[in-house]
């Protein structure tokens, strides 16, 4: 049961919310083994189910309640908050109490959204199959044998599974569409600057965005629609008011027809979206899907992102600079872990550090001071952000010819736990579709689009221009009205 | 304007500083966060999630700071950029809680500027070379901070992180210890009259780094040496001192000064490194992603040019061109913004400019020195002072009996409730009463003078018989002889005048 589903069913009066918080609680013990949850707050969800039906008890005939009022979702543990712990999927932040919540968060409880808890990543955000959460892997529900992606891989085994309605997760090189299109769920990475980025932990924070991850889109344009907004307290967040998304995805395109709800709309499909080396199975789905949306009505047009490959390297230059700074606050003197045993300052910091963080962050923070050193700044990070100016002005070169980008999220499906390469540059190497989105800070978008090998699901990304959220909520609202890739359930939780 | 004083060698080398000042801005709240700046308050009551940096929190540019930024560019003549660049200068120290310091490095919001000095009467021209601002960082207490069982113990007080600073950098212009001084008392009389800094230099508000070298006449720049942390003009002037001397100490023993950071110890007045050059942080700048570039439009530089206070330099000028006060008195009238108010309300009050300037420099500030009160806490206030000087002016007084009513003024500030009434009845009448129980009215009345002035030549004639001889210095003992005789109420002037007729 996704989010509007459920906010419907509570509006008609089917369900109470703590009918449908206590199932979906069961749901998550029964699926423990999944290992989506970091923290379930099973009384406190309930309390807050309760809170939920009070409301709607009273403020029934004002309207005036929350458009989420008693709909149960979660967060990733990269957004801290007050009721629950908050670990970022580190060990570093073991038994961490915020005393306040993220916008993000207090925008979804204000709309009346029930929290269940907190859903595994990798650690901070880094890493791309939540095999990096200090605590335990998350599992895909397609096949437990492989996994979710990440870094948001607990909130798509959530959705997925459906252990919530829907959740939040967050994207910095992918982070939300990769894992998305992994466990054929519905996830959007809004344009830089229009979820508020206060109280989410931050890893690289000029790529950092937070999104919906949900069963459709229209579960996505209901949760962003609480979640985006200005907020005084992020100085990058955008100044612009607040946005409909539900009333943008349903928008009609000037000459819409009911069977051509798409028609007008210019796809871009950069060629170099579809390289020799992408997956057959993900090739297939991707097409098939392009094609269904042409049946809409949507014209398929080629263009060219010359600099798609070198996103890899700047992503991986500008992201780990930036982490290396935002990482240097876990230093055992506030808050956080400490290393039990030192002899003087300097042995506390490399104990605590060399004990709280993994191998990947600790891998980050080296490679980000290195390209931040005297003497290396200008070769590589100067560089880097030169380049990514230029992958930005591809994007506005393609616009000139299309109204929404499309290609792949991942080069593959779904791969097997722990048959990660040992080498973390070929890992990086996948993240090549959904790193060009990031640098420019354009909304992104999976879209489940079908299966390919061993029933994995593949998902299609959809790539707007700033604040173009609609457009790719209603392409993809389109798609699912006459798909049903998205209502698909992995047969064994059924 | 000059080009400077000539360089005053020191052993036969020529001594080069350069500042770097820390002013912290008179905000509310702290740059980056709204949590107070006031000072003194228990440890970590003022710092809240964003000072504290926990994890998730974001910084958010205080526009006041950037309004006193801008209101110090326009008072020294600098480009205030329309675009600059927050950045991070990443290390590791425990009272830095995010692990770096939020900074301007590569594009600050002051570029260029200068500060007039005055020195030896000669006023000397110091270029900026920019003024950028940054967050403060908190405190270790190493001594008086009781661990979690009572037991001695180091804790970090984080009031004092994210509070706002403006770093004024000077071109290394200055070359000798006094002005640096100069320098440094221009610049904080400067800060204090912008209203941007309290001054407080014993809380912190204002201190110094010097950059020290030394090289012989004409040859380049030698390796410095910064002494960090200055927070007294004396400290600053005794550690560039020592440090000027243990420089040339080296050098003539034949050894080579090492680029360094030192500590001045006021206890035994030396300077200490307290690290070199090869262990130096890498700080790692880069532009925080977390700030856009900070925008000045022209339209917030023009208000904050409309709200600008008159500036020492145009005031200075004026009191030359208006009140026909000598260049030295305008520039010693324009200190300070107090000391410019006083004077401005002592001429007004009195009618004459210089003699107002005259008291300010001499009685006053002796006095306010001696007691180390400020100006504006004078127990004699200016409007006082003026009905005194009128006293003067119109011949009720001399000079003499002046400072007399002066000094019972001053001591007897206390009984009055209205010391500094802006009333200038009531002070006229304090200052008459004060004449009149004293007696100290000048003697106006010439046929009275006459008869003194006869007795004295009677009396004295040795020394009519010297001043008839063409003996100046007798005419003065005279003179001196008509004063004592009235009690010190003659007109000395009068007198004078009336001896020389009668002595023909």
């Amino acid at each position: 049961m996704g989010v509007a589903q459920a906010a419907r069913l509570l509006a008609q009066g089917q369900v109470s919310s703590v009918e449908l918080t206590a199932a979906f609680l069961s749901r998550c013990r029964a699926h423990e083994s999944l290992g989506a949850f970091l923290h379930l707050d099973a009384d406190g969800a309930i309390e807050q189910a309760r809170a939920a039906d009070a409301r709607r008890a009273q403020a029934a005939p004002a309207g005036l309640l929350g458009a989420l009022n008693g709909v149960p979702i979660a967060h990733k543990d990269i957004f801290v908050t007050q009721d629950a712990p908050t670990t970022a999927g580190s060990r570093m932040l073991q038994g961490y109490r915020s005393p306040f919540d993220a916008t993000v968060v207090a925008r979804l409880k204000a709309a009346g959204a029930v929290s269940l808890g907190k859903l595994n990543c990798d650690e901070f955000a880094m890493g791309s199959a939540n095999e990096n959460s200090a605590y335990f892997p998350a599992k895909n529900p397609w096949d437990t044998t492989r996994v979710p992606g990440g870094s948001s891989g607990g909130s798509a085994t959530a959705v997925a599974a459906g252990l919530v309605a829907g959740c939040t997760g967050t994207d910095t090189g992918g982070s939300i569409r990769q894992p998305a299109s992994f466990t054929g769920i519905t996830g959007i990475k809004p344009t830089y600057g229009v979820c508020s980025r206060y109280g989410m932990i931050a890893f690289a924070s000029s790529l950092d965005q937070a999104g919906p991850m949900a069963r459709s889109a229209e579960d996505c344009a209901l949760m962003l629609s609480a979640m985006a907004g200005f907020d005084e307290r992020d100085s990058t967040s955008a100044h612009r008011a607040s946005v409909d998304y539900t009333a943008e995805m349903r928008r009609s395109r000037e000459g819409a027809t009911a069977a051509q709800p798409l028609r007008g709309l210019r796809i871009g499909l950069p060629q170099e979206f579809f390289p020799a080396a992408l997956a057959d199975d993900v090739n297939g789905a991707v097409r098939a899907a392009l094609a269904e949306l042409e049946k809409l009505g949507a014209t398929l047009v080629e263009v060219s992102l010359p600099r798609t490959e070198l996103s890899i390297p700047v992503y991986y230059i500008i992201a780990p600079a930036e982490a290396s700074s935002n990482l240097s606050r876990f230093d055992g003197v506030k808050f956080g872990h400490r290393a039990s045993n030192y002899a003087d300052l300097l042995d506390m910091y490399k104990k605590t550090r060399a004990e709280g963080f993994g191998a990947e962050v600790k891998r980050r923070i080296m490679i980000g001071t290195y390209v931040l050193s005297h003497g290396y700044y200008d070769a590589y990070y100067l560089q880097a952000q030169k380049l990514r100016r230029m992958i930005a002005d591809d994007f506005q070169q393609c616009f000139t010819q299309c109204d929404v980008i499309a290609g792949p999220v991942a080069p593959t499906v779904a791969w097997k736990l722990g048959s990660g390469s040992d080498d973390p540059v070929q890992a990086y190497l996948a993240d090549i579709f959904t790193l060009p989105a990031s640098l420019a800070g354009l909304p992104g978008m999976s879209v489940p689009a079908g299966f390919g090998e061993n029933g994995m699901p593949v998902g299609l990304q959809l790539i707007g221009n700033y604040f173009g959220e609609g457009v790719l909520l209603h392409a993809a609202h389109a798609l699912q009205q006459a798909t049903d890739f998205h209502l698909q359930t992995p047969e064994a939780l059924r | 304007m000059s080009s400077g004083t000539p360089s005053r060698l020191v052993r036969g080398w020529e001594v080069v500083i350069g500042l770097e000042t820390h002013a912290q801005l008179s905000t509310v709240s702290k740059i980056f966060s709204g949590a107070s700046t006031a000072f003194g308050a228990a440890p970590n009551t003022q710092a809240c999630a964003v000072d504290l940096a926990l994890p998730g929190t974001l910084p958010v540019m205080n526009r006041a700071a950037v309004e006193r930024a801008i209101r110090f560019g326009l008072a020294i003549g600098a480009t205030v950029a329309p675009l600059s660049i927050f950045a991070r200068k990443n290390y590791f120290y425990p009272d830095l809680p995010k692990g770096y310091q939020i900074s301007q490095y590569e594009i600050p919001v002051v570029q260029g500027g200068h500060v007039d000095i005055l020195v030896d009467g000669v006023v000397k021209r110091v270029n900026l070379t920019r003024a950028h601002l940054e967050e403060d960082a908190g405190k270790s207490l190493h001594d008086d901070f009781a661990g979690p069982h009572g037991e001695k113990s180091s804790g970090i007080d984080l009031n004092r992180a994210g509070t706002p600073l403006l770093e004024i950098v000077s071109e290394p212009e200055m070359r000798s210890s006094t002005e640096a001084v100069a320098y440094a008392r221009a610049l904080h009389g400067l800060v204090v009259w912008l209203g941007i800094c309290d001054g407080n230099m014993q809380e912190g508000s204002f201190r110094c780094d010097a950059n020290v070298s030394v090289r012989r006449p004409g040859e380049p720049f030698g390796t410095r040496r910064e002494i960090k942390n200055l927070n007294s003009f004396r400290f600053l002037q005794q550690a560039i001192d020592y440090e000027v001397n243990w420089q040339i100490d080296q050098i003539e023993d034949g050894l080579e000064i090492q680029q360094a950071t030192v500590l001045f110890n006021p206890d035994t007045g030396e300077t200490r490194a307290m690290r070199t050059k090869e262990d130096a942080h890498d700080y790692r700048y880069f532009p925080d992603p977390d700030l856009p570039p900070l925008v000045v439009a022209p339209q917030w530089v023009e208000q904050v040019k409309a709200a600008m206070p008159e500036l020492p330099g145009a005031m200075a000028a004026r009191f030359v061109t208006q009140d026909g006060l000598p260049e030295y008195d305008a520039q010693m009238m324009t200190q300070s913004l107090p000391t410019a108010r006083y004077y401005e309300a002592a001429r007004d009050a009195g009618g004459q400019a210089k003699l107002a300037a005259n008291w300010v420099m001499g009685e006053i500030s002796k006095r306010l020195n001696a007691a180390g009160v400020e100006i504006d806490a004078a127990p004699v206030g200016p409007v006082l002072l003026g009905a005194l000087i009128r006293r003067v002016q119109d011949g009720t007084l001399s000079n003499n009996s002046a400072r007399q009513v002066f000094d019972e003024l001053w001591s007897t500030a206390g009984d009055r409730t209205a010391s500094d009434s802006p009333d200038p009845a009531a002070a006229t009448a304090t200052v008459d009463a004060l004449i009149e129980s004293k007696g100290l009215k000048q003697m106006n009345d010439s046929a009275a003078l006459e008869a003194i002035v006869d007795e004295v030549i009677a009396a004295n004639e040795k020394s009519v018989a010297e001043y008839r001889s063409g003996k100046d210095k007798a005419f003065n003992a005279l003179v001196g002889q008509v004063m004592k005789a009235s009690k010190g109420k003659a007109n000395p002037a009068q007198a004078g005048e009336l001896l020389k007729r009668k002595l023909g």
